[in-house]
């Protein structure tokens, strides 16, 4: 009843507002109300280490609670340009006031991570899908648990963590964590007290750089994966979590699957399909220097090799699909298309660019190696 | 110095090639402060809206009434002008930002955003002036160049225009929903008559909130309400047709035909641009009035940066321009608008059979980057299969690029000699007489709509 009228009011509101919606006027004044979009405020900034900080997010109206191990879509305003990142939220949840929590890494030259963690200033307002991911905790937490990760990898665990510390009832975890040294482990004090506190916890830190106080790899680089196992021998049996470089979990993965284990092992990659690192390297070096590629059209399910002269949209006109055109010179963009995966390159300026959900103009742009585009 | 009707296609090659240097420099240098700026347009364009609509509630009072409505017409103008039409051309696309996005944007204007896109990005955009293909050449009901066949009809022109002027919204519209290409058989009945419907729900909103709801909120104040709305409309509407008339058609801005435009390189469609455009001089508010379509010249050239660009480009489109040879048409609002009005007069009458502003561009020798499909044989827009040989456009330009020659300064002794042609059969063309003959079609239909 209450919705109905709530939505007999917003309608005739919008009577009024259009051709704009009542929440573009929202927005101006107080975007957490927004219905449209589900807004974050940045409500503290606070560093874990010399390259990672923690992100206190306010969410507006809209969001839902996370369950511990999801991660969230977030866009924020680098120079102007809204970039789109996934982060795994950190903080546990239920918290008493609302907000939640992401823990970023610098990377080195990655523009928005680098933003994130130096550049921001509480009051930012980004954009946020709503929590997503199935690396979670099931509601019945197992009796046996190893959680395994690596760097920055131990973001979605901590948030693990501190729902188990927060229920009060620790089962039996061993947490191994790989780190370049003990200043580097992100939570390293929170983790270390939570040992102290929980005797059912039982952390294992191994650092890959040499030098380093506490115990080391020996090797002075990362031990193997069943050096790291050593300290948990009966890993094949517990429910596992793991997190951290592709590498690492590729690993873990096939002596799961060995092990005949692979039903207990969850894994998270931080997939970062589009961003700074570039398209798919298997095609990558050659076709980077000349262009082209395979072109996925996603929405007509149709495949064209281009090379680096061909339009996407002559591509796609080739193989069949029927393209939306104007110009075909650069200018009405009646043709954009979504870009689903990879990148492309404008045949006016010759720039690469594009990130998944841009929009690009399909009559003046190249495929830059293999492009999936929603047509 | 060469003359800019002179210009070899070498010469036309590094023109283009500087202009795409001026385009990618612009492009390279977006970045945060031009973000705030679009974004502090819409908030004070939203803002000074809810401040008009909340004074008209009191405008029984006569201050609150000049005042409620002057502001009300700068926001509408400021929404079409600075945010919509260049929101529309994709100009801050570049943001991601989907609440100020080409794909999103819909304006407080009669014409729905999807139909004006496609009759001003696309036809009007890629065919600037070109008779027959650029139907913003007198909207269809005016006769703006002599390579229009006179007609009895125009005599009634001055009148038309004005009319046109007072009801821009409405003109626009109409005309976007491209109903003659549908009397001509260039368009589907069927697609007119949903683009038709598109139009009226569209119109009929904006109707219903200025002239209906609105008052009837303001309850005693119902009558100053609806005519402050009206007032404001009207404003806008002027406004509009003033600036957008006189992007085109001052005296110094140049038609075309579509023989002219035929296999024209990327040079050549920008050399069509910078003779068929005119600029506006003034002062800033002046130029965030008019969208910065005062600086319509740059703004044709590179119809997808973003407008708070223009101005500073403008000095270099204009070195550029008398480097070239290339007329740069300028001048202040009332002598543009003088002009427009001047020329709308006289082309009422027939003739003049010889002084044809009409200054055709005959290139010889090779076009090394042909750009075969932008005029001749492209369909109507959509989604059409293309000819295979329209696909012939990006690779030659590819190879083009890639061909080091290019990169040559232009050299003098590939200038060759240039034929006019003469203005008389510029006139004669088969496409002008379709243009009229679609303009007369067209002036039917809108008497009958009003």
């Amino acid at each position: 009843m209450r919705a109905a009228s709530r939505r007999l009011a917003s309608g005739a509101a919008s009577l009024l507002t259009t051709p704009l919606r009542i929440d573009d006027f929202v927005e101006l004044v107080a975007p957490l109300r927004s219905r449209r979009q589900i807004w974050g405020r940045v409500d503290a900034v606070r560093p874990e280490t010399a390259d990672v900080a923690t992100l206190t997010i306010r969410p507006g109206r809209g969001w839902q609670e996370h369950r511990a191990g999801q991660y969230v879509g977030t866009a924020v305003r680098v120079a102007g340009v809204w970039r789109h990142r996934p982060f795994s939220v950190s903080s546990a949840p239920g918290r008493a006031d609302g907000c939640f929590e992401i823990t970023v890494k610098a990377a080195a030259g990655g523009r928005v991570s680098r933003q994130l963690v130096y550049g921001l200033l509480p009051g930012t307002l980004m954009r946020l899908d709503p929590p997503a991911g199935d690396f979670v905790l099931p509601q019945d937490v197992p009796d046996r648990v190893l959680f395994l990760t690596a760097g920055s990898g131990i973001t979605p665990v901590m948030s693990m963590l501190r729902h188990l510390a927060s229920r009060g009832a620790m089962p039996d975890v061993t947490f191994l964590h790989l780190a370049r040294s003990r200043a580097d482990v992100i939570f390293g004090r929170e983790l270390r007290r939570l040992a102290g506190r929980f005797p059912r916890l039982r952390l294992h830190e191994r650092y890959t750089r040499a030098g380093c106080d506490g115990p080391r790899t020996g090797r002075g680089q990362r031990p193997t994966l069943p050096e790291l196992l050593a300290d948990c021998p009966d890993w094949s049996d517990r429910s596992t979590w793991a997190c951290g470089p592709p590498g690492l979990l590729e690993e873990a993965e096939k002596l799961w699957r060995d092990a005949g284990a692979a039903d207990r092992l969850s894994v998270e990659r931080f997939s970062l399909a589009g961003c700074a690192t570039g398209a798919g390297s298997s095609t990558g070096s050659d076709a980077a220097t000349e262009g082209g590629g395979t072109v996925h059209f996603t929405r007509t399910g149709r495949r064209a090799v281009t090379d680096g002269a061909t339009p996407l949209l002559v591509a796609g006109e080739r193989a069949g699909v029927t393209m939306p055109s104007g110009c075909r010179m650069g200018i009405c963009r009646t043709c954009v298309g979504r870009l689903g995966a990879g990148r492309v390159r404008d045949l006016r300026t010759g720039a690469e660019h594009g990130e998944a959900g841009d929009l690009v103009q399909t009559c003046v742009s190249v495929a830059a190696g293999d492009v999936d585009i929603d047509l | 110095m060469p003359d800019g009707h002179q210009l070899t296609a070498a010469d036309l090659d590094e023109l283009a090639r500087e202009l795409d240097q001026l385009r990618a420099w612009v492009v390279g240098s977006l970045g945060e402060s031009d973000a705030r700026y679009i974004r502090r347009v819409v908030g004070a364009q939203r803002l000074l809206e809810v401040a008009a609509r909340a004074t008209m509630f009191v405008s029984f009072l006569p201050p609150a009434w000049i005042a409620g409505t002057l502001m009300l017409a700068t926001a509408k103008i400021l929404e079409n002008m600075e945010l919509g039409h260049n929101v529309m051309h994709g100009q801050w696309d570049w943001m991601g930002d989907p609440r100020i996005h080409s794909s999103t944007w819909e304006w407080d204007f009669a014409s729905p955003s999807a139909q004006w896109r496609n009759a001003h990005n696309y036809r009007h955009h890629t065919y600037t002036n070109v008779l027959g293909k650029d139907r913003d050449i007198g909207f269809g009901i005016l006769r703006m160049t002599p390579g229009q066949r006179w007609h009895p009809a125009y005599l009634g022109q001055p009148l038309y225009n004005l009319v046109l002027a007072v009801t821009f919204e409405w003109g626009v519209a109409f005309f976007d929903t491209e109903i003659d290409r549908a009397v001509s058989g260039d368009k589907s009945w069927r697609e007119a008559r949903a683009d038709v419907r598109a139009m009226l729900r569209k119109a009929g909103r904006q109707g219903l909130k200025d002239y209906l709801l609105f008052p009837a909120l303001a309850g005693p104040a119902f009558l100053p309400v609806f005519l402050g709305n009206l007032t404001a409309n009207l404003i806008r509407n002027i406004w509009a047709h003033t600036v957008i008339f006189c992007g085109h058609f001052p005296e110094g801005a140049e038609t075309f035909t579509e023989e002219q435009t035929a296999d024209e390189s990327r040079g050549a469609w920008y050399l069509r641009q910078l003779r068929g455009s005119a600029n506006i001089d003034g002062s800033p508010l002046l130029h965030i009035m008019t969208g910065n379509l005062s600086h319509q010249i740059e703004h044709h050239l590179f119809p997808d940066i973003p407008s708070n660009r223009y101005g500073q480009i403008a000095p270099q489109v204009r070195a550029l321009c008398e480097r070239f040879g290339i007329p740069y048409t300028s001048g202040s609002l009332l002598r543009q608008a003088a002009d427009h009005w001047a020329r709308s007069l006289r082309l009422a009458l027939p003739g003049p059979a010889t002084a044809s502003p009409t200054a055709p561009v005959e290139v010889t020798g090779p076009a090394s980057s042909t750009m075969a499909a932008a005029v001749t044989g492209v369909p109507a827009q959509g989604r059409v299969p293309r000819p295979k040989g329209a696909t012939e456009l990006s690779r030659v330009r590819a190879a083009a690029r890639r061909d080091p020659q290019r990169r040559r300064p232009h050299a003098a002794e590939s200038r060759l000699g240039l034929r006019r042609r003469g203005p008389a059969a510029a006139a004669q063309h088969e496409g002008s007489r379709r243009q009229a003959g679609r303009g007369l079609q067209s002036l039917l239909w809108w008497l009958a709509a009003h």
